[in-house]
């Protein structure tokens, strides 16, 4: 089985990264662009059993730095 | 006296931050990262700057779970000293031993460069060696040193007099200028900037050498 964890930086947390890809599209003509933000998808090859609480720990523990980033998981 | 400096691979200051503990006068010993406890007998824990693990992940986020960082953690509870330039400020807010993380810089770029600090806290023993309100010139090199920490956090610290150096131009977007920020006992310090790399005149400075200095003399007095 797989889980695949977005992991992004939290609102309000600037993302300079994120920032840059927005100039560069707006530079593009690209002028409908108001926001990027720019995160990481991990994805999870499961042992089968592997319960979402099991994932959440992985992110809790590692996955995330939840100082600054919210992940999401689908399994 | 003694100094262990943690090294995982892809640091590259920890050579460095020996010689400038035996600079001090620490007896320093080199602890690889696969190493679940410190050596007999330690003082003072430097967790050095480079890029552990690649910066994989988050910098720092995966040396912060190495086996050495139990035992880093563990020496830290106890009361013990833990100095952390650079990837180790990294290394130390991803293990939870001191508050906020540190993102790209603002800017974007890396930077890579000497920069004035302002001493704002003299009462630990790594700030003691100084006086307040002086302004030291320390190199940085870094990309990911823009220091954040939610406002309540930074109320705290501030109030707790927990940030003991600011950048007098602030390089990488670092909140409150915030360079270095102290654990709530005193004797952990995590900073962006590298004083072991400027204990030396031949380096193009010796600012930082107070620093380790003032720990040496911490532990003297002890």
């Amino acid at each position: 089985m797989k889980a695949k964890v977005t992991v992004m930086l939290k609102d309000g947390v600037l993302d300079p990264p994120g920032e840059a890809v927005r100039h560069a599209l707006g530079a593009m003509g690209f002028d409908e662009v108001e926001g990027v933000r720019q995160g990481k998808l991990i994805e999870l090859d499961l042992a089968k059993g592997t319960t979402e609480a099991d994932v959440i720990a992985m992110c809790e523990k590692l996955l995330a730095n939840t100082v600054i980033e919210s992940y999401r998981i689908e399994m | 006296m003694k100094a262990a400096v943690l090294v995982f691979p892809g640091s590259n200051c920890d050579r460095d931050l020996a010689v400038a503990f035996r600079a001090a006068g620490f007896v320093t010993e080199m602890v690889w990262h696969k190493e679940t406890a410190l050596p007999e007998g330690v003082d003072v824990v430097g967790v050095p700057g480079g890029f552990s693990y690649g910066d994989y992940l988050r910098c720092g986020a995966i040396a912060a779970r190495s086996p050495i960082a139990r035992a880093l953690v563990a020496h830290a509870e106890r009361g013990g000293y833990v100095f952390a330039p650079c990837n180790g400020f990294q290394i130390l807010c991803e293990a939870g031993l001191l508050p906020g993380a540190l993102l790209r810089n603002a800017g974007l770029k890396y930077i890579c460069r000497t920069v004035p600090l302002r001493v704002e806290e003299t009462e630990s023993a790594f700030t003691a060696g100084y006086a307040r309100n002086q302004v030291i010139d320390i190199p940085i090199a870094h990309h990911d040193g823009n220091y954040t920490v939610d406002d309540e956090t930074l109320r705290r610290l501030n109030a707790e007099g927990r940030i003991p150096f600011r950048y007098v131009a602030t390089p990488n977007g670092a909140k409150d200028g915030i360079a270095g920020v102290l654990s709530k006992n005193r004797r952990v310090l995590g900073m962006m900037p590298h004083p072991e790399r400027a204990i030396d005149p031949l380096q193009g400075g010796s600012d930082g050498a107070a620093l380790f200095r003032g720990l040496a003399q911490a532990l003297v007095a002890a």
